[in-house]
């Protein structure tokens, strides 16, 4: 019997090779709203760049409540005694302050202080905490675990995430009954009841607006989904694909790692690496915590001025979109690259993020261009457009951070 | 009488690409091939009615795509199919899949590890640098490093510059991935016996040295800086057999006007006062050439077509000490039905791709314990691949051709030639181990022609079969292939030259040897090489 099945098991653990881009376990409920069909590959999950129409799920997330499946999303749970002082030594910021209910974004380098990656911190207990991320990163933090007390263990398909985003956010939330949601403030997490079980929430996101990140057991996601969505649907709820949400994302200024950086792990070519402080990054380094993975060769490099190159919001003259286009000081030298660029619908701005060399984009930022090649009916219309530096992120919404946040 | 401008000594592949290169240089050319057909060791026969084999080489991938350009090769039928992926059978009746897709990919090492799933983007991203480093010396002639030259003063300076490039870490890791074995450079990404045993395979292939030995782990490296249309480090099936390479060079050749005489064994090389002026065809034939090439390895050039009185006597001692030892052999199976893998599900890419049975380093080790011993492996390693399951014009349909290289094969059975007896006792090996994986196999035999180092070194004139012409070792690479002072394809004999992969950059159906020796050859002629693609850009 039993190797029978064992058997069993593992004919079912093989068969991945039939479907290479896996449903989410909120696939049943997206397939059912996909109406563009319009797919793409996130970490081999297949995901939703637009589900009905991606200009309008933009708006869904400034004007109402977007449902965004985060699913994907690389999760670790690290769990100890040692859990704290662990991500102390591997992240750049001071975990010790990081209170348990409070979630952080943060960074993490190796020892040469280039990126590995950035994610967002879960202070689930004292001893239990989750990390989220883009990218894999499993023997990294096995590696970095020697000799503390701590288990880390890679969660990411038994747990389901929902980002729910936009004004009425809470309002849906507080509707489906999560009583005591309007407690959290920006980065408080709490769990509630639901489906005989518990759900995390987290008033965090990555759109800029008031918005909630929802995690539950992957036998639990279908509901979860329900319960927003019913409690949603006065509110103007909708579900969107990824396309709305890198808008919202640029639009409040946040990095997405191996598309505005690459990530060490994955530079083929060693001058791609950055650190901390070529990202934008640099804020979250605490010198002050002692010694943390990669915090020596940061310190040399700020030291030694090696910062070679610098992360920038833009502001470009018109509204012709600047992706991917090439930064010029003068209109003549090449001085960096624009990595993500739109027009801003709540800025009326046409913003972009860049990576650009040092001292351009740091000390000289006048007289900075960005060379757009837009391709209109089979031909490049080049113009050149002037490009101004400014902070990040584009815009700002107080109902992001308002307590106790509003229904709209 | 007539004389050649130059004739090139056996017509494998970089004979081939030699003579192609010198012939559309201008050059009147003849390549004299013992077989009755050309190809060396990448050769296409119909051994049984209806089946196509590989009968050496198997598989492609170093293969340059400058050459297949230059030459116009998919002109004359050369395409190169990108094969699915491939599997390690267990004993436990599971295998480890390698997938093509990246997720899947981690998905089905995550059964086995999820550590080691992680890891894999890793160690690809150290292999890949390493690729990126090497590849662009693959098309150049390695520099003398005691010269003072300013073309090798140059060369030098350009693998120094391309060196210093590298990050303190990728030094490090070129270093280490030029000496230490492929087991412990393993060892440092992966923790699963498995995954390890499936990657170690690359390291091991046609050398005689096990997983355990240092410098294994540049073999590995070997077999993945070739690509597939730029798909670096893919492997594909040459349509119609690796035979199509070389039957694409030859008909590349004779429209450019050159001549290949086959069935015309060189019993020697024709030497007047230090200089080549043409060989001699096993029959007494006397053919006369400005220049003669050597595709043969070094051992078989200078020890047996060159007499020994003509040679330095430390050239002499080198060449003799040129490690080039039989290690492996070839079992190639024509089948009257796809051959079933329980452990597999019917819908596999796997059976597309290329199948191993060893399933732990120790087994690989072990394996080649018996080679020290001067046995065959009682439990040999197999790179087991049915092209015809990609390729339609190998076999008729629904039949297929399966191509085993086995290893380890010495080239003595304990210090005496291989019999008869030992070569069956050899397949039988091959045969049982697949057996024991797939039901019913012997019975879907219907011919099988099986290569011992004796075999391969008959037919192919590959010295103790080696498939490499000398062994990827880290002391026989770059300025030191064939031997010191002498990397740079010419030889001690004035018009004597070298373009088998004796010479750099090395084993493998690459063409590289073949080119870069015609690179020299017309540089000595002052002829132009205009005709010659730089390599491809690395960015």
């Amino acid at each position: 019997m039993t190797s029978q099945l064992d058997n069993a098991v593992r004919t079912l653990a093989q068969s991945h090779f039939r479907t290479l881009r896996i449903g989410t376990p909120f696939q049943p409920r997206i397939d059912a709203l996909a109406k563009t069909q319009d797919w793409y590959n996130w970490a081999g999950y297949r995901a939703p760049h637009s589900l009905w129409d991606e200009e309008l799920e933009y708006f869904a997330v400034r004007s109402q409540a977007a449902l965004f499946d985060i699913s994907p999303m690389t999760k670790y749970r690290i769990e100890g005694p040692d859990a704290e002082a662990f991500l102390d030594h591997v992240t750049l910021r001071d975990v010790t302050k990081l209170r348990p209910g409070r979630v952080h974004y943060t960074a993490w380098c190796d020892d040469e202080g280039f990126v590995l990656d950035d994610g967002t911190l879960f202070r689930l207990s004292p001893t239990r905490f989750r990390l989220c991320s883009q990218e894999r990163h499993l023997p990294w933090l096995l590696d970095s675990a020697l000799g503390f007390d701590v288990i880390v263990e890679e969660e990411t398909e038994a747990v389901a995430g929902l980002a729910l985003q936009g004004p009425t956010a809470f309002a849906v939330l507080r509707d489906a009954g999560f009583a005591g949601v309007e407690k959290l403030k920006i980065f408080d997490l709490a769990e509630f009841p639901h489906d005989d079980g518990t759900a995390t929430i987290s008033r965090t996101g990555f759109t800029g607006d008031l918005g909630y990140e929802l995690f539950v057991p992957a036998d639990k996601a279908l509901s979860l989904w329900d319960r927003s969505m019913a409690a949603g649907e006065l509110r103007g709820i909708r579900a969107i694909g990824y396309t709305a949400l890198n808008r919202a994302r640029l639009e409040a200024g946040l990095i997405v790692a191996n598309a505005d950086f690459t990530t060490a792990e994955h530079a083929i070519r060693a001058d791609r690496r950055r650190m901390p402080d070529e990202i934008g990054l640099g804020f979250m380094i605490d010198l002050e915590k002692g010694h943390f993975n990669g915090r020596r060769a940061i310190l040399e490099a700020r030291a030694k001025r090696k910062l070679r190159h610098v992360l920038v919001g833009l502001e470009i003259e018109g509204n012709i979109p600047a992706e991917h286009a090439i930064v010029y000081h003068k209109k003549s030298k090449d001085v960096g690259l624009v990595s993500a660029a739109m027009w801003s619908p709540m800025a009326k701005r046409n913003i972009a993020i860049a990576s650009l060399t040092r001292p351009y984009g740091d000390t000289v930022v006048e007289d900075l261009w960005v060379e757009i090649y837009a391709m209109r009916e089979l031909q490049y219309q080049k113009l050149m457009k002037r490009a101004k530096v400014v902070a990040r992120p584009f815009i700002k919404l107080d109902r992001r951070t308002a307590n106790p946040p509003s229904d709209f | 009488m007539k004389a050649w401008d130059a004739i090139i000594i056996g017509g494998g592949h970089n004979g081939l690409v030699n003579a192609c290169y010198l012939q559309r240089a201008g050059l009147d050319v003849l390549v004299v091939e013992k077989n009755d057909w050309v190809g060396g060791a990448a050769t296409s026969r119909e051994l049984t009615p209806g089946f196509l084999y590989s009968n050496c080489s198997y598989v492609c991938s170093l293969f340059r795509p400058e050459i297949m350009r230059d030459l116009g090769l998919p002109r004359f039928g050369l395409q190169v199919i990108s094969y699915e992926g491939g599997a390690v059978f267990t004993r436990d009746g599971d295998y480890l899949a390698n997938y093509r897709d990246h997720d899947a990919h981690r998905r089905e090492f995550a059964r086995f590890s999820k550590r080691d799933a992680e890891a894999y983007d890793r160690y690809a991203r150290d292999v890949t640098r390493q690729c990126r480093f090497i590849q662009p010396l693959l098309m150049r002639t390695a520099p003398d490093p005691t010269s003072l030259r300013p073309r090798d003063l140059g060369e030098l300076l350009y693998l120094g510059k391309k060196f210093a490039g590298l990050s303190a870490e990728e030094m490090a890791l070129t270093l280490r991935f030029w000496t230490m074995s492929i087991s412990d450079f393993l060892d440092e990404y992966f923790e699963t016996d498995v995954i390890k045993a499936n990657f170690a395979l690359s390291g091991i292939i046609g050398t005689a040295l096990g997983p355990m030995s240092p410098g294994t782990a540049y073999v590995l490296l070997h077999h993945y800086m070739g690509e597939v249309d730029g798909s670096v480090g893919a492997w594909g099936y040459a349509r119609g057999g690796m035979g199509a390479v070389t039957k694409a060079l030859a008909a590349s050749f004779k429209a450019s006007g050159g001549t290949i005489r086959t069935g015309a064994e060189v019993d020697h090389v024709l030497v007047n006062r230090g200089k080549a002026k043409g060989v001699v065809l096993a029959g007494g034939e006397e053919i006369y050439g400005k220049l003669v090439v050597s595709n043969a390895d070094v051992k078989r050039t200078f020890l047996k077509l060159v007499e020994e009185k003509e040679l330095p006597d430390i050239f002499l001692r080198r060449v003799k000490n040129f490690k080039i030892r039989g290690s492996s052999g070839k079992v190639n199976i024509a089948l009257d039905s796809l051959p079933e893998f329980p452990a597999l599900p019917k819908d596999s890419p796997v059976y597309r791709g290329d199948m191993h049975f060893t399933d732990s380093m120790e087994r690989m080790e072990r394996a080649y314990d018996d080679w020290k011993a001067g046995r065959w492996s009682a439990d040999p390693f197999l790179d087991m691949v049915i092209p015809t399951t990609l390729d339609p014009t190998m076999a008729p349909p629904g039949k297929h051709f399966m191509s085993c290289f086995v290893q380890y094969a010495p080239p003595k059975i304990a210090g005496r030639e291989w019999t008869d007896a030992d070569r069956d006792g050899f397949a039988e090996s091959v045969v049982a181990q697949i057996a024991e994986y797939s039901p019913g196999f012997r019975e879907r035999i219907v011919h099988i022609e099986v290569r011992t180092p004796r075999e391969i070194e008959a037919e192919v004139g590959l010295t103790e079969g080696n498939i490499f012409q000398g062994e990827l070792t880290f002391d026989q690479l770059l300025f030191n292939r064939p031997v010191p002072g002498y990397a740079q394809y010419r030889s001690p004999l004035s018009g004597l030259y070298m373009c088998g992969s004796s010479t750099h950059p090395g084993g493998g159906v690459m063409g590289a040897p073949g080119r870069n020796a015609a690179a020299e050859i017309l540089r000595d002629l002052a002829k132009s090489t205009s005709h010659m693609s730089p390599a491809h850009d690395v960015i």
